[in-house]
Order: C-alpha cells, then sequence, then structure tokens
C-alpha cells in the first residue's frame, strides 16, 4: 500500500486537530498582572493617548464603585436585581469605551455598567432593577434616546437581535455597529449561535463579545462545552475570532477598537472571547460561590483584577495617583448618592400604566380594566 | 373587483405594503427567488430586489431576533415561520420579546413586526407542520393575532397589520391558501384590526367563528337555512385581542350562542370568548353555550386529519340542539 499524503494525514489524525485548534487562539495581552507592558509595539502603534488611558481608568472606577453601591444597596433591601461586575471592569468598560454613540449595544443584565456609560442616568438604572417602569426608558437625563436595547434577561436573546441591528445599520450604510456581551454560559445557547452565523451571512456591522468569567452561576467553563477556546465557535460562521485577556484594558480597548473598524469598513462580525473572572457572586439575589469554588481561588483572581495593573500602569507613567484616584471615587460616589435620591422619589407606579404600555391602542377589554384602575387611583 | 384566491390576496398585499414604503421588508425561508413554499412571496424578489426581499439562513429564532434588530433601524419586517407547527424555535423571539417591547421600554419605541405563518391543516403536510396554535400566542399581551378568513379581508388585514405600531402574528390558513376564492377590492386597503365582522345576518343563533372555521360555519348556516334556521355567522377576524361589542351585539339580538374553532377544545380562543359571554351577557341567553372544536389530541398528521377536524355536520348537529333548547 502507498504512503498517505500529507493531506490525508492530517485530515485523518484527530490530536493534531484538536491540538491545531489550541494554536490558532493565542492569547492578546498588552499590560501583564504588574502593569508592565508585554507588548511595547502594539501599544505604541495602537494611538491610546493620555487622556484614553484616563478616562479608561474613570470609566472602570465608576463601575466598581456601582457595583459596591449597589451590592450595599440590594442587602439592604433597596435594590432590585443586581449581577455584580467586580473583576471584569476591562472586559466591560475598556473594551465598550473604543465604541461610539451611534453604535448600539446589546447588554446582558451584568452590563449595567456598559449602558450607563452610554448616558442611561444611574437613576433609572436602579428603577430599572426594581422593576418600575420609569426605569424602562432608554434615554439620557435630557430625554434623547440612547443607541442601546434593555439589558437583557433571556440568555443569548441579545446575540440575535443585535444581528438584525447589524444589518439594518449596513442597509442605512450608516457609520456604526450593534456590539452585544454574553457570558461563557450564553455561548452555550442557540441563540449565540443563530446570531454570529447571520451576522456573518449578511456579512452586518456587529462586534460580538463573550465575557468568560469563569461560572455560569454554578456551572464551571469546563462543563459548559469541550470546545478549547469559546472564540473558536466563531470560526464555524467564518468570522474572525479571538481571546483577548479580560482583565487586561488595553488589550481590550484595542481589540474593540480594530473589530469595530474592520466591521464597520463592510467585512462583516468579529468575535471576543475575553478571558476574565467574576470575583463576586452571581447576583445578589442569594448565591453563595463557595457552594462551587475555592475561597483561595477567589483570592489568586482578585490578584490579578483589572485595576490594580492598569493603576500600577498609569502611575508608573505619572499620570496617575492616589489622590486623582479618591477624588474620582469621591466624585462617583457623590453621583450615585444623587441618582440613589432621584429614583426613591419618583412616584409610585400605576397598575394602569403597565396596561397602557402593552398595545398602542388599548382593546376594549384593557380600556375597561385601565378604566377601573385609574378610577381606584391604580 | 376581482375573484381571487386567499393566497393571491396575500401577494397581492405585500406586493402593495413593498411599493408604499421602502422601510418594509420581507424575510424567511425560502421567500426569495422561490417566492415562499406556498407562493406568498411569488415574483416579489424579482420585483424590488434582493436588499428588500431575501432569504435568511435556516433559524427560526434568528428570524425573530433579525426582524426585532431590523425593527430597531426603523424597517418594518414581514417574517415568515414556514409553517406555524415551527414557531416553538422562535417563541421567545416572538412572546418573549417583542411582545414586552412597549412594556420593557416604557412606550417609547414601537415594535412593528409581521409574523407571518400558515397555520391549520387539511393539506396532508408532514409530522408537525400543520397546528393550530393561535390560543398559544393569544396569551400573550402586546401581541395582536390575526386570522383572516376571507381573501378580501386577508388583504385588509395584513395591510392593517403592516401599518400596526405593535406586533402582530398573522395566521394565514393552510386550506383556504387555494380552496378558497372571493371577491377581493382592488388597490391599497385597510381593513381594522380588532374588529369582528358579521359573515352572515341572522337571529336564530349566534355561530362565532374565526379563520378557517368561518368557511365551515357558513356552510352549516347554509344547510341549517335548509332547515328553518336563520344563522348569525360573527367571524372575529382578530383573536387577540377579541371584539366583545360585536360578539355582544349578536348574542343580544339572538339569545343563543355556538363557539366553533377548529383548534383543540381545551384553553384556546373559544374558551375565552365563551367565557366573556358568560361573564357580560348571561342574561341574554336562552341556552347554554354550544362549542364545537377538535379533540385534545395531539395534531394528527397526513390522513389522519380529516376525521379529526372539525366539520359542517357537526355544526349543524349542535346548532340545532342549541335551537332546541327550552
Ligand atoms: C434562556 C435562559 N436560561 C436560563 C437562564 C437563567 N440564568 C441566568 S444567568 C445564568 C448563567 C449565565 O452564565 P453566563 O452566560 O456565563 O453569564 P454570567 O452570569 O457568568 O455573566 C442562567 C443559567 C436565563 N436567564 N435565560
Amino acid at each position: 500500500m502507498a504512503n498517505m499524503t500529507e493531506q490525508n494525514a492530517k485530515v485523518l489524525d484527530f490530536d493534531y486537530q484538536i491540538q491545531q485548534q489550541d494554536e490558532a487562539f493565542p492569547t492578546l495581552q498588552i499590560l501583564n498582572n504588574a502593569g508592565q507592558l508585554v507588548d511595547e509595539e502594539t501599544f505604541n502603534q495602537s494611538d491610546i493617548s493620555d487622556d484614553d488611558l484616563v478616562a479608561i481608568m474613570q470609566r472602570m472606577i465608576l463601575s466598581r464603585q456601582l457595583d459596591i453601591r449597589s451590592t450595599k444597596l440590594a442587602k439592604q433591601g433597596r435594590f432590585g436585581f443586581f449581577a455584580p461586575t467586580a473583576g471584569q471592569e476591562a472586559s466591560q468598560m475598556a473594551s465598550s469605551y473604543a465604541f461610539k454613540d451611534d453604535d448600539w449595544l446589546f447588554p446582558g443584565y451584568r452590563d449595567i455598567p456598559e449602558i450607563v456609560v452610554k448616558g442611561w442616568p444611574i437613576w433609572k438604572a436602579i428603577l430599572w432593577s426594581r422593576g418600575h417602569a420609569k426605569g424602562n426608558e432608554m434615554t439620557t437625563e435630557d430625554g434623547k434616546p440612547v443607541n442601546a436595547w434593555m439589558p437583557q434577561i433571556i440568555i443569548g436573546a441579545q446575540y440575535v437581535e443585535a444581528a438584525g441591528t447589524a444589518l439594518g445599520l449596513k442597509k442605512r450604510k450608516q457609520d456604526a455597529v450593534a456590539y452585544t456581551y454574553t457570558g461563557d454560559g450564553g455561548s452555550s445557547q442557540g441563540d449565540f449561535y443563530e446570531g454570529i452565523n447571520f451576522a456573518s451571512a449578511y456579512k452586518a456591522n456587529a462586534v460580538f463579545f463573550i465575557q468568560n468569567n469563569g461560572y455560569a452561576i454554578s456551572t464551571p467553563r469546563k462543563l459548559q462545552t469541550a470546545a478549547q477556546h469559546l472564540a473558536a465557535k466563531g470560526w464555524a460562521s467564518g468570522l474572525p475570532s479571538m481571546v483577548v485577556d479580560g482583565n487586561d484594558p488595553l488589550a481590550m480597548y484595542l481589540a474593540a477598537k480594530k473589530a469595530r473598524a474592520w466591521s464597520v469598513a463592510g467585512n462583516g462580525p468579529v468575535l471576543i472571547e475575553t478571558l476574565t473572572n467574576r470575583l463576586e457572586p452571581h447576583s445578589t439575589a442569594g448565591d453563595d460561590p463557595l457552594r462551587y469554588r475555592e475561597q483561595s481561588d477567589i483570592d489568586e483572581w482578585w490578584k490579578r483584577e483589572p485595576l490594580i495593573r492598569m493603576r500600577q500602569f498609569m502611575t508608573d507613567k505619572g499620570i496617575w495617583d492616589e489622590t486623582k484616584e479618591q477624588a474620582y471615587v469621591d466624585e462617583v460616589n457623590a453621583l450615585i448618592d444623587d441618582q440613589i435620591k432621584i429614583a426613591d422619589n419618583i412616584e409610585k407606579q400605576k397598575i394602569s400604566d403597565f396596561i397602557k404600555n402593552t398595545l398602542e391602542v388599548p382593546s376594549q377589554a384593557m380600556q375597561e380594566q385601565i378604566d377601573k384602575f385609574e378610577s381606584e387611583g391604580k | 373587483m376581482a375573484n381571487k384566491t386567499y393566497i393571491a390576496a396575500i401577494q397581492e398585499a405585500l406586493d402593495l405594503a413593498l411599493a408604499k414604503d421602502d422601510n418594509t421588508l420581507i424575510f424567511g425561508e425560502d421567500v426569495g427567488e422561490n417566492g415562499g413554499v406556498f407562493r406568498a412571496t411569488d415574483g416579489l424578489q424579482a420585483k424590488f430586489g434582493e436588499d428588500r426581499v431575501f432569504n435568511t439562513p435556516l433559524a427560526e429564532s434568528g428570524i425573530g431576533g433579525l426582524a426585532m434588530g431590523l425593527a430597531t433601524q426603523n424597517y418594518r419586517p414581514i417574517m415568515e415561520i414556514q409553517f406555524f407547527g415551527f414557531v416553538f424555535e422562535v417563541m421567545d423571539s416572538i412572546a418573549g420579546q417583542m411582545a414586552r417591547t412597549r412594556y420593557r421600554f416604557n412606550n417609547t419605541r414601537n415594535m412593528p413586526i409581521v409574523v407571518r405563518s400558515p397555520y391549520g391543516g387539511g393539506t396532508k403536510t408532514p409530522e408537525m407542520h400543520a397546528d393550530n396554535l393561535e390560543g398559544l400566542v393569544a396569551q400573550v399581551p402586546g401581541i395582536r393575532v390575526v386570522m383572516p378568513a376571507n381573501p378580501a379581508d386577508a388583504k385588509g388585514l395584513l395591510l392593517s397589520s403592516i401599518e400596526s405600531n405593535d406586533p402582530v402574528v398573522f395566521l394565514e390558513n393552510l386550506h383556504l391558501y387555494r380552496s378558497l376564492k372571493g371577491e377581493v377590492p382592488e388597490g391599497y386597503y385597510t381593513t381594522p384590526l380588532d374588529q369582528a365582522a358579521i359573515a352572515r345576518q341572522g337571529d336564530d343563533i349566534s355561530i362565532i367563528a374565526y379563520g378557517g372555521s368561518v368557511p365551515v360555519a357558513l356552510k352549516a348556516a347554509d344547510e341549517l337555512a335548509k332547515q328553518g334556521i336563520n344563522a348569525e355567522v360573527v367571524d372575529l377576524r382578530t383573536v387577540s385581542p377579541i371584539d366583545i361589542k360585536t360578539i355582544g351585539e349578536s348574542v343580544q339580538k339572538t339569545g343563543r350562542v355556538l363557539v366553533v374553532q377548529e383548534a383543540q377544545r381545551m384553553a384556546g380562543i373559544g374558551a375565552t370568548v365563551m367565557a366573556e359571554i358568560s361573564e357580560r351577557f348571561i342574561l341574554s341567553l336562552k341556552a347554554p353555550i354550544g362549542r364545537i372544536a377538535a379533540p385534545d389530541s395531539i395534531y394528527p398528521f397526513a390522513q389522519a386529519e380529516n376525521d379529526w377536524m372539525i366539520k359542517a355536520d357537526d355544526v349543524v348537529e349542535k346548532a340545532k340542539e342549541v335551537v332546541n333548547y327550552d
């Protein structure tokens, strides 16, 4: 028997195939844990200005403070649903800094900070978490529309919706993209595949993020799929897909910026897997992480959280210090205090409003219900 | 006026909607060159281009999400679900997502989507294609469910659905597509949503039907007329929300009611109609409300459908029972 061709040998060598997948997805990292540049050349080529660095740092601080305050309020029973974000600031805030006002954000329930920096007032986010209809307005303080969807509760649904908006932006020849976030768990959903595949088939303007934060509630990443890299799922749809150190603000910003530019130019969507970790419970509704992970693992990840390395890097650069940080923390907390007051003072919602918000023109039965509740002042 | 099939009336409405508003888009599986498996979109891609009428990858949830995202960009998507038996794949988009948009955005956003889909049976499709799942979607607040029973309504109601700023599930009766013809007015016109029609005047009994059960009820009414019973047929046209006013007027006139649906008896539209009548007009009733519905089994397919589906004879029988009750 003649020897196999090299090509056929590769096709039939399954170990080789698995090894190939691993080699195909190196991790993008620019800033290491110690806050040192590991790729000076990429950084120098990136055009990240000192102002950008400060802005990214401020956004990450805003997110962290919002997280601390929201968790406290939740413990006091003054908040509704809240999904903590500590540890994911680079994945969320540095990536979203790469997008513009005209871009459309499709957030998951953990992506409240991304919507807030797009202009959604914190007081509305608080009301949304409490289920108050007034929080359901995706508008700025001055009533201007914010190009974002409500935080999505159904895992994966935002992916197919983002694909539709991405196609719409392409059809309208807009200089904008739709960008969306899900988790490692979310990347198992059918809608995840349908979303990336639709956007890819239409070469639509989209950037997809998988925030691989280690857990889907209690289910560890390794039980989600045997795929070695969640980013590899993008390849089946023909998209450029990459793995990024999700705790590295510089890598996250750069990856997102490049992906946006590529997509806006008409090349189709990009998929970005961010390697990060959720440092706190899944939500403030009573999840105890110690039922499914070790405290030592959590402690270890706290040492790798993104603010530490960004603080170090910027301090070494001479553009950041403790005083600046404290001043900004105070500023943000004063803002949050004001926002809580606004939220607390919003008029109680009415059942009649719920019904009015159901159809543009209510039916006879609905109108009867509206009249009844209104006559009772409800 | 021209005599047209139900499917031709639908095709004409889609054609007119595309011509009227550039924001109108049609997409789904095989709706392009092929014109849909039932040819409802026949010729529309050739006329309006692939930018307006296009095929999607084969994924219903993707189609639903696509519609929502496009609506976000001020398009008015008309999406096709090839058979309503496949609605489960896209149920989250329809019931969980688009229906809730107005509520979720505190009345600041519209969701002008039409979900077109063939439903019902009687055409010997394979398993899981034919189904009467209107009750399932009618239970969902924030969405309309429109089920025309004749070609003229199919055209006018479809154009109204496309103009609606709320999502509409527009259900087209599989069996009526080619078996039913009727006079269809020329040009662009709309038939108001949420309004029932009196399909036949009468004063002995009100037969309340919708979609594919209307022709069955009309056939039964003709037979009843021969036997000296003058039945009124109320065609609901929109099954969610239901036009209680028109039902009430008919019930108060006749005092006797028979509700007819193609769907299984359990839960569903007929049950809601009976409940509304009991709650509001019970003192006008001279007899218990009768009901004709399909058996509470899984929808059978192919040859088995014929035995299972409701028949005009059953309607005649039950109507006589209601009329003769005293
Ligand atoms: C369709 C659907 N199934 C289940 C849930 C319940 N649920 C909420 S969050 C969650 C885990 C999600 O994990 P992941 O996608 O990794 O995101 P993370 O919470 O880690 O950010 C589950 C199962 C849901 N919200 N939606």
